[in-house]
């Protein structure tokens, strides 16, 4: 063990494993972040993504850092509420209904059109019995031209108005909402390439006539481009939760997985071939049926046909892999070991056969087992990430994988979201080059006829 | 004495051709036993037979008269009779000996959703239309990587020490992200940024009709896949090759055999490759298989109408004939494989042929 431990002190000589182990230590970090800054319920509810959790997000908007490399200032997410610094006045109407009149003003300082517009409306406390919130929506442009959005627009309890939706802009005024209400009305005839966004304040103007004693509110959200150190994707959802835990499941099934076939097939072949005869012979019978059965098509199967929860498909394949190719190299190094004196000396003792094996025989290939096992890691990551491609990756946990799966899905590369496609891939490379640089260094020290040349 | 070490080579190949057939026969009962997973595909393609059954005969409208009952009836006799076309009213443990009988003599059956190109509905007609393109693609690939670590690795042990050494030993974690990797981000640079490489595919739409163009076009498709495999494996590759060589060029044989002044080449060819000849085989035979592995998701991230791909396509269509056809024929290529390596290990490795058949690969 002291021998081991030394050995790993010598690591220090290496640049790359240095740099490894820093990656990896970063990485660690990230997890942690993740999961005390999301914790798990958190993140599950946000990946989901359900009804109200993402409303306020743009649609595939790219990371605000792209910012930096654009000349333009891209738009960002413009949110006005009604129930947050908006003037607000109230004036009974004749019938019994009140009239609600709110202002809201925003500035557009962006060179490029939003992405999209919603308003959502809301009725507060209205009885269904008192009759229909009925609201109307005037939009006015830095220069003072004005345009009806909407007149008289019915609504229950709630309504969530699609401006961007809304064919009736694209008649009157010749594009659908967040290029029309940002440009001059004159360009009415201007395709929409050749439009430039008019900066300035806008002005919103919503009156509403509700019933007594109810009243009413609404938020216009104007879409930006960019969102969030990450970018959105097209559900609204913000990558960062993806990329932040992706994080530790990451590196928990590739260490989980790692650790597990190689432990495994380490003790069973020590094992098998400490005993020899039945044992052995079963062993070596299993690794050869095994070796025959393809296993990422197996993995595809079930994920298909059964369940594709993370963990499963974890388990089937270590399952498959522990009597793989893995079996043949330790059985032949073990044989070899098997033979030295000292293990005969221990037989003399009178020592008992497990202690032979997990005492003497096992600890002897340990040095050649540690770098293939740190170097078949990024394996794992990546096999989580494959399966995610194919359609398979876990239904509810945010992997980066699925990240890519999704980038896919919605064509990403084709339709330029970059972003969205390189950030986890990123992460993935990261990722696995971190662990195969400690990998690879360790196999230098760990394998002394490679020190000698 | 040579007569007797021929009989025991016999012999040796004759037991592992043997064992290797049977490990086949079990695998493959067992990859049924996967494909069916206790009764649930079996459900699955029985309420879809159904579904289409129902859909078929509510839709036809002739019926549009009959009464319900009439039609729930139609209904029923129709999918039982749709269940023993397909064989699913039988016992399943007897439809899988069924299927390991049709499996094992290739004959594969029928797909039960899946066409071939050509409109046929027979397995193995869908696969052997899908085998080409496969290895074409990495066959191609598999070669490139294989004698293009073997040369640079051999070179580089030559080398030891140099620049170039250090870079490829540097670059050697690149290889720890698989192929299908590199091929996003190949797409990303050549396809979606850079707009000179196609998206994906074996050959553009619509083919040319000529046949050089249509081979240019071919070529032009592989230019990524291939270079995302390359990506993907040669680094660790021609550092694994070059650690190899080095290690067996330190020992005093090939010492003695400079201090008699042989050339370099020969040097090379009798004291380095010689004795190194069975690891060099084992490696390429288990790059071809673990190649056949990575190939489903590379040829779904390139759209390469291969075998992978078809494989895939069939678990989404829950097409039982076509899932287990692809594993008997990658179980079949699989077996060869190892049977291969351990033929060629008997020919190549003086220490096989010595002990007969009773010491297995080291």
């Amino acid at each position: 063990m002291r021998r081991i431990l030394q050995m790993l002190r010598e690591l220090r000589r290496y640049p790359s494993a240095m740099g490894g182990l820093a990656l990896i230590g970063a990485l660690i970090g990230v997890s942690i972040y993740a999961i005390i800054a999301i914790p798990y319920p958190e993140a599950i509810r946000l990946w989901r993504g359900g009804a109200g959790v993402w409303d306020d997000n743009p649609r595939n908007a790219a990371p605000v850092w792209t910012d930096l490399f654009t000349g333009d200032r891209l738009p960002r997410t413009i949110i006005v509420d009604t129930t947050k610094g908006a003037t607000k006045t109230v004036t009974p109407l004749p019938d019994g209904k009140n009239r609600v009149e709110f202002t809201l003003k925003f500035d557009y300082p962006y060179d490029r059109f939003p992405s999209e517009i919603i308003l959502f409306a809301q009725a507060v406390a209205g009885t269904e019995a008192a009759g229909r919130t009925r609201y109307s929506v005037l939009w006015r442009f830095p220069n003072g031209q004005e345009y009806q959005v909407a007149a008289n627009r019915s609504m229950r309890a709630s309504d969530n108005y699609y401006i961007s939706q809304d064919m009736s802009l694209v008649q009157n005024l010749g594009a659908t909402g967040e290029y029309a209400l940002f440009t001059d009305m004159a360009m009415k005839a201007v395709p929409v390439k050749e439009r430039v966004p008019l900066k300035g304040e806008y002005t919103v103007l919503i009156r509403a006539e509700v019933p007594a004693e109810a009243d009413f509110n609404a938020k216009l959200v104007v879409y930006g481009r960019i969102h969030g150190l990450a970018g959105t994707d097209h559900r609204r959802r913000d990558l960062t939760v993806a990329l932040l835990w992706g994080t530790p499941l990451a590196l928990v099934f590739g260490l989980l997985g790692a650790v597990g076939t190689t432990m495994v097939t380490f003790v069973l072949s020590g094992i098998g071939t400490w005993f020899g005869r039945w044992v052995d012979a079963l062993f070596q019978r299993i690794t050869q049926v095994n070796m025959v059965i393809p296993t990422l098509p197996v993995l595809i199967m079930i994920g298909t046909f059964y369940n594709r929860s993370l963990w499963l498909m974890l388990g089937v394949y270590m399952a498959l892999s522990i009597f793989g190719g893995g079996m043949v190299t330790y059985r032949a190094m073990f044989l070899q070991a098997k033979e030295a004196p000292y293990i005969e000396a221990a037989r003399a003792y009178g020592a008992k056969n497990m202690r032979i094996v997990f005492r003497y025989l096992l600890p002897r290939i340990i040095p050649v087992l540690l770098p293939s096992f740190v170097l078949i890691v990024p394996a794992f990551v990546f096999l989580e990430a494959g399966l995610a491609v194919l359609g398979l990756g876990d239904p509810i946990l945010p992997t980066w994988g699925k990240v890519i799966n999704d980038a896919q899905s919605q064509d990403a590369l084709y339709k330029g979201y970059y972003y969205w496609v390189v950030e986890p891939a990123l992460l993935l490379m990261i990722t696995g080059f971190a662990f195969s640089m400690v990998g690879y260094a360790l196999d230098r020290v760990f394998n002394p006829r490679l020190r000698t040349v | 004495m040579r007569g007797g070490n021929a009989l025991r080579f016999l012999r040796y190949t004759a037991v592992r051709a043997v064992t290797q057939g049977l490990a086949v026969v079990v695998a493959l009962y067992l990859t049924i036993l996967i494909v069916n997973m206790g009764g649930r595909l079996d459900n699955i393609r029985r309420s879809e037979i159904r579904l289409a059954v129902a859909t078929s005969i509510t839709t036809n409208p002739a019926n549009a008269e009959l009464p319900p009952s009439v039609i729930n009836q139609m209904i029923e006799e129709r999918t039982q009779l749709e269940y023993r076309r397909l064989g699913l009213d039988r016992n399943f443990f007897i439809r899988s000996f069924d299927y390991l009988t049709t499996a094992l003599s290739l004959s594969l059956g029928r797909a039960e959703n899946l066409f071939s190109d050509s409109g046929s509905r027979e397995v193995r007609r869908i696969i052997a239309e899908r085998l080409p393109s496969t290895l074409i693609l990495f066959g191609t690939a598999n070669l490139i990587i294989f004698f293009g670590t073997l040369w640079v690795g051999l070179a580089l042990s030559r080398r030891y020490g140099t620049w170039v050494d250090r870079l490829v030993v540097s670059l050697a974690p690149t290889s720890a992200a698989p192929g299908w990797f590199y091929g996003i981000f190949l797409l990303l640079i050549f396809a979606a940024v850079l707009r000179v490489l196609p998206w994906g595919g074996m050959v553009s739409a619509p083919p040319p009709e000529n046949r050089w163009l249509y081979a240019a076009s071919v070529l032009q498709h592989m230019i990524l896949p291939v270079t995302a495999m390359v990506l993907g494996s040669f680094f660790s590759g021609a550092y694994g090759r070059r650690t190899f060589f080095l290690i067996f060029s330190s020992e005093d044989y090939v010492d003695l055999a400079k201090a008699k002044g042989l050339s370099s080449r020969a040097l090379q060819n009798r004291y380095i490759l010689r004795p190194t000849l069975p690891t060099i085989i084992t490696g390429f035979v288990l790059m071809v298989i673990g190649l056949w592995f990575g190939a489903i998701i590379l040829e779904t991230v390139f759209n390469w109408p291969g075998v992978g791909r078809l494989y895939y396509q069939a678990t989404q269509s829950s097409d039982t004939p076509v899932v287990v056809g692809v594993m008997v024929v990658y179980g079949y290529l699989l077996a060869i494989s190892v049977f291969m390596l351990d033929f060629i290990y008997g020919i190549v490795d003086p220490r096989v042929r010595v002990t007969g058949g009773t010491q297995r690969r080291l």
